[in-house]
């Protein structure tokens, strides 16, 4: 029976290539600008006042200043205050608030006001790296288990971690660009991408696995071709669906979760494409090496 | 028998949509949001009411640091678990449904977090919580009017021995009956206040009061001069430890810092979650559309089978309950897109066998056969990797916090239900609407 096949695996270089440039950039990106830290992990205070009509800006600068707040970064729009501060602790923070509505003669709405120590941030890190890592280790057994051979979970594995390394790349330069804060929204994107990563792969892997059952004489490149040529419509159609998803929530969605939004639809486009252009490949060269022997 | 499949399906179905409609929707005819009921002298109580998180709903998220200086190693449980009570006898007391508190031990630090859903008014929560575990003695007032009132509302005048001036509370034995019952130690001071307000009130009641609620009034036999004292009762051991442990900690408070402090106004929260949810139900549309334009029948069927997914996952929200919060709302968006992708398989998978030159009937059984290992492998290793997130056995080394486990919880219960819909209906809804197809 004749089948149609694309011979994806001929232009591996290319995949390669990109995947290089793209992880090229956000390691770049990590090494010169490092990450904006939310006050999650910074330790400080976030404050958030509406004031109930238009102020002085400069007159109100003069009242922090003059009460010694030490201002990590200040926003003003019209007749609302977004402030981080070095921890301010919750006298000071009505005190400034009185002292404002005094000198301003205007009323103020305290939306935010935040107090994080900075030790908090760590654990967090610490705790979900160590997480991360057995969820790794969980994947590889699973999976080695699943499609008994180590070669699908390593593969599996390898383009997790690409797809982790593009996340917190552009990550970087979406912190150093447009002032994206590493949080603990940012920890949960970079762990959905994680899942969705391996769950997009074993879709891949699944059909590969069911070639090396039913025609054992396959050989591993004919038989990842075939399935990537079977499954690149469903994996096309998927991403779709989860990409329209979060496109509308991108666009939008409230603000504090658009970066958080954001990083799922560039975990959800780079586990699309590592599936077949990494593992995949990944897989193959693996596969050969042990024939080989 | 057919029938009785069909009207009990109609129930579940029925019972589903009661459970899910929002509280918020006015209809002719209230919906009880509340089961409540007897079977075998058991009271089944059941609140379906959507619980929002912090984040949504809005409120205070306190994080204190307890102060384990003064504390002797072996008491250290017995300590924070009673501060712990005593903070949740609090905020019950200030009115809210659902506080969640936690001990929390990071390194060798230990802190108690308190989440408070719907609270805006956060200095008077942390006033309330912040406060020492307040033990009072009462005497009644000079001028008694009232006798028909029980004994604790009449005991209204504070004698001025609180907490602070006990040094130590055991747990004892009557030597006579073998009650259990609270021995209090005053220290110098309570020792002198106890002699005088014991000698003023010979044959008089003496109310010991913690955190405003009375625990016993014994009449007083004679003067007191040694600075002891029991609470006596019919307690069971069990209730004399509990209640040493909350004078302990009032006693020999534990001091705690604030050191974590969030609040949300409910403004912010609201706005962001309109927004959010409007933003949703276009995503899902516009899904909708996709496999409807894309698969046809079949697209429609799979259209059906996510509504029924949104259904059955909305109502183990409200069952569980579970607190919804922001990241807990983007795991189920994301479970969403793995149901989806659950159903695309299994599509592509059919068109696989037709293209093969199967029948339809005989494609539709080879599909979903063939799809349902990428199907469990994929969904096992992201039940897995949440599992783990989840941090289920609240393991110290892995995330305990609240942001990180609430989306993994709505995505293992995403996932869980995806398959089931993805699966098991979706093949009945593929069977009953091309039946019906055959038949006409």
């Amino acid at each position: 029976m004749h089948k149609i096949m694309i011979n994806f695996l001929k232009y591996r270089w290319i995949y390669f290539l990109i995947s290089v440039i793209v992880i090229g950039a956000g390691l770049f990106s990590i090494f010169k600008w490092g990450f904006r830290y939310s006050i999650d992990f910074t330790g400080g205070t976030n404050i958030d006042y509406q004031f109930s009509k238009n102020v002085d800006t400069k007159l109100m600068n003069g009242i922090i200043k003059e009460m010694k707040i030490q201002v990590l970064t200040q926003k003003m729009e019209k007749d609302r205050l977004t402030m981080k501060t070095k921890v301010l602790d919750e006298s000071t923070n009505s005190l400034l608030k009185n002292s404002l509505e005094n000198n301003l003669k205007a009323k103020i709405t305290v939306l935010k006001y935040e107090t994080v120590g900075p030790t908090l941030g760590k654990e967090a890190i610490k705790k979900t790296l160590i997480a991360s890592v057995l969820a790794i280790i969980g994947i590889l057994i699973y999976m080695s288990f699943a499609f008994k051979g180590f070669n699908f979970a390593f593969s599996a594995v390898i383009a997790m971690i690409h797809d982790l390394l593009v996340v917190v790349g552009s990550y970087s330069l979406l912190s150093h660009f447009f002032g994206a804060e590493v949080d603990t929204m940012f920890v949960t994107a970079v762990l959905t991408t994680m899942s969705f990563s391996v769950h997009d792969t074993i879709v891949i892997f699944d059909k590969i696995r069911e070639y090396h059952n039913e025609q054992g004489s396959l050989d591993p490149e004919s038989a990842a071709n075939r399935s990537l040529t079977e499954t690149m419509v469903r994996s096309l159609n998927n991403s779709m669906t989860i990409v329209f998803m979060l496109l509308a929530l991108t666009l939008m969605g409230g603000s504090t979760i658009r970066f958080f939004i954001l990083t799922l639809l560039i975990g959800t486009v780079t586990g699309t494409y590592s599936s077949p252009f990494i593992a995949t490949p990944v897989l193959v060269w693996l596969e050969k090496i042990r024939k080989q022997k | 028998m057919k029938i009785f499949k069909t009207i009990l399906v109609a129930l579940i179905f029925l019972a589903l949509i009661w459970v899910d409609v929002p509280e918020s929707i006015k209809t002719k005819y209230k919906i009880p949001s509340q089961i409540n009921f007897n079977v075998f002298g058991l009271n089944v109580k059941k609140d379906f009411t959507t619980k929002l998180g912090l984040d949504l709903k809005g409120g205070s998220s306190l994080i204190f640091e307890a102060d384990i200086s003064k504390v002797k190693k072996e008491d250290l449980n017995d300590a924070l678990n009673s501060a712990r009570d005593v903070i949740e006898r609090r905020i019950n007391f200030f009115g809210v449904t659902e506080p969640q508190i936690q001990t929390v031990k990071t390194g060798d630090k230990y802190r108690l977090s308190v989440d408070l859903p719907g609270i805006n008014n956060y200095e008077e929560a942390i006033n309330l919580i912040g406060q020492t575990a307040q033990l009072t003695f009462r005497e009644l007032p000079d001028d008694k009017i009232a006798t028909t009132t029980p004994i604790f509302a009449q005991l209204t005048k504070e004698t001025g021995l609180t907490g602070i001036h006990i040094s130590k509370s055991t747990v004892e034995f009557d030597s006579q009956n073998g009650q259990p019952q609270v021995g209090l130690k005053f220290n110098k001071q309570g020792t002198e206040l106890f002699a005088a307000i014991t000698k003023r009130n010979i044959g008089k009641p003496v109310g010991i009061f913690l955190d405003n609620m009375p625990l016993t009034a014994p009449t007083v036999q004679g003067e007191i001069p040694d600075g002891s004292a029991v609470i006596t009762g019919s307690f069971s051991t069990e209730d004399v430890k509990k209640l040493s442990i909350a004078i302990n900690s009032g006693a020999l408070p534990l001091p705690i810092k604030l050191v974590e402090q969030k609040s949300i106004g409910p403004t912010l929260g609201s706005t962001e979650v309109s927004k959010s949810v409007y933003a949703g139900a276009i995503g899902l549309i516009m899904v909708l559309l996709f496999m409807i334009f894309y698969y046809g029948r079949l697209g429609f069927i799979a259209s059906l089978g996510l509504l029924i997914y949104g259904l059955i996952s909305l109502f183990i929200f409200k069952a569980i309950p579970l607190v919804l919060t922001l990241p807990g709302v983007a795991g189920f968006i994301l479970s969403i897109g793995m149901a989806v992708d659950s159903n695309i398989l299994i599509f592509e998978r059919i068109k696989e066998e037709q293209r093969k030159g199967k029948s339809f009937d005989i494609a539709v059984r080879l599909g979903f056969g063939r799809a349902i290992d990428a199907i469990k492998d994929a969904n096992i290793t992201t039940l897995t990797v949440a599992f783990i997130l989840f941090n289920p056995l609240n393991w110290e080394f892995l995330p305990q916090f609240g942001m990180v486990r609430g989306f993994a919880l709505t995505l293992a219960i995403g996932v869980g239900t995806s398959l089931f819909t993805g699966v098991v209906i979706t093949k009945r809804l593929i069977e009953i609407f091309y039946k019906s197809k055959l038949n006409a």
